[in-house]
């Protein structure tokens, strides 16, 4: 199969966006409408002013995520019960264990999706609801490149909640072995979940708006 | 839907799109097969149709609705020690969380894992069934495929496949494991789906609900 690139040409030969155009574009699926409409005529969806609303919601989703994250590193994560003895493991202390027993790759695995992404996340989604307002050290495509890092990799968190859930449904053998989630993994999927859906709230469209205003 | 009289048209007449990303207006491009419309500011892909997409994604759908009831049905994985058995399936997987405080996190499982995924599967179908055989799209296709473009990123069952595997790794000391056919169903689920989104052009099928009800 060969894949060929192909620039397509706006109308004249200048760039402007829907809404210097004093139009309104669908998200979904780029259909053009008058600045009076509703809901996207082709796809159904509701269209989006960009007026500022989009960006509360993304700061009172990053604010529940991180809040819901706080409970999630303190609780226990699994508590597992043998013949010999009982313990409870949080988030960290699962990676470092996995880490002992030699399992290098998957204690990282579970380090970065656990650790490394969510914190990234809310310092990402941070930074661009806030490089609207200054001007940032990156570049619009650097910030949109970016975005778009956060989108494909935030799903990914929700992992260490598949694990826990896995092993509580494996591990059950009598007296021999237990495993049992922690209240934990429901925090720590509350936080995946609310991260998400701030970088869901997130219109790209404002990184590259903010870039056009005349200074 | 036949609400057009709010649709902005070019100088010219001619239907115009902008980019999703950056907000650009372009003229709708007529892209030819294997070729890849982008965004002249900030490079989104707009379009990239490909050769019978309707019909691959149609049958790349299908299969992994097929595997997803497999993944669900078949034993999973079992495990022994001391004498002891358990057999889990993915049911027990979603109902591991199923007790007091837990419950809603088994809701939210079962919907990540299999119902998200399934229904999404189900609303794909549904718009390209009709489009791949060149008839009228079915009532309300264009509700559902704009569900199917909500629902994607909530659809978690090549994550579940990750954890599976780093979960194995934990009890593989404690334990002696067996891999049951759902295990493998899951796996190949998660490979068409990998497949059947670099299929899909969500433009491209737009444009065809566009041609279809015109
Ligand atoms: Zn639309
Ligand atoms: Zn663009």
């Amino acid at each position: 199969m060969s894949v060929h690139h192909m620039e397509i040409t706006g109308p004249g030969d200048s760039l402007i966006t829907a809404r210097q155009a004093g139009l309104l574009a669908c998200d979904r699926c780029g259909r053009v409408h008058d600045a009076a409409a509703l809901a996207c005529a082709r796809c159904g969806a509701r269209l989006e002013r960009r007026d500022g609303r989009s960006l509360q919601q993304v700061w009172a989703w990053l604010l529940a995520g991180i809040v819901v994250y706080i409970p999630a590193n303190i609780y226990p994560m699994l508590r597992t019960s043998t013949l010999l003895d009982q313990s409870e493991s949080t988030i960290v202390g699962g990676a470092i264990d996995l880490f002992h027993h030699g399992a290098y790759g998957v204690a990282l695995i579970v380090f970065v999706a656990s650790i490394v992404i969510p914190i990234g996340k809310f310092i990402a989604i941070g930074y661009l609801a806030l490089s609207l307002r200054r001007a940032g050290f990156l570049s619009a495509h650097s910030r949109h490149r970016l975005y778009e890092v956060v989108e494909f990799i935030g799903r990914w968190s929700m992992i260490d909640v598949f694990v826990v859930a896995i092993l509580s449904a494996l591990v059950q053998l009598g007296s021999v072995a237990t495993i049992n989630p922690g209240i934990a993994a429901v925090s720590f999927a509350l936080s995946v979940a609310f991260t998400m859906l701030a970088a869901q709230s997130f219109d790209p469209k404002l990184i590259w708006d903010a870039g056009r205003e005349p200074s | 839907m036949e609400n057009t009289e709010h649709m902005a048209e070019g100088p010219d007449g001619a239907p115009m799109l902008a980019c999703p990303v950056c907000d650009t207006l372009h003229a709708e491009p007529e892209v030819p097969i294997d070729h890849v419309a982008l965004c002249r500011r900030c490079g989104h892909t707009l379009a990239a149709p490909r050769e019978n997409a309707m019909i691959r994604i149609l049958a790349l759908a299908v299969t992994s609705s097929i595997l997803m009831i497999a993944a669900v049905l078949f034993p999973f994985i079992d495990l022994s020690a001391g004498g002891l058995e358990n057999h889990t399936s993915v049911l027990d997987a979603v109902l591991a969380f199923s007790t007091g405080l837990m419950i809603p996190l088994s809701v939210a499982v079962a919907l990540l894992i299999v119902l998200i995924p399934l229904a999404r599967l189900l609303a794909i179908i549904y718009t390209l069934w009709p489009l791949a055989r060149g008839d009228r799209p079915y009532p309300m296709a264009r509700d559902a495929f704009r569900l199917a473009e909500r629902l994607r990123p909530w659809s978690m069952a090549e994550i579940f496949v990750v954890g599976v595997a780093v979960a194995l790794v934990k009890v593989a000391g404690l334990a002696s494991l067996s891999l049951g056919p759902a295990f493998w169903a899951f796996v190949a689920l998660v490979l068409v789906t990998v497949l059947q989104d670099n299929t899909m052009c969500r433009y491209t099928i737009w444009k065809s609900l566009d041609r279809a009800t015109a």
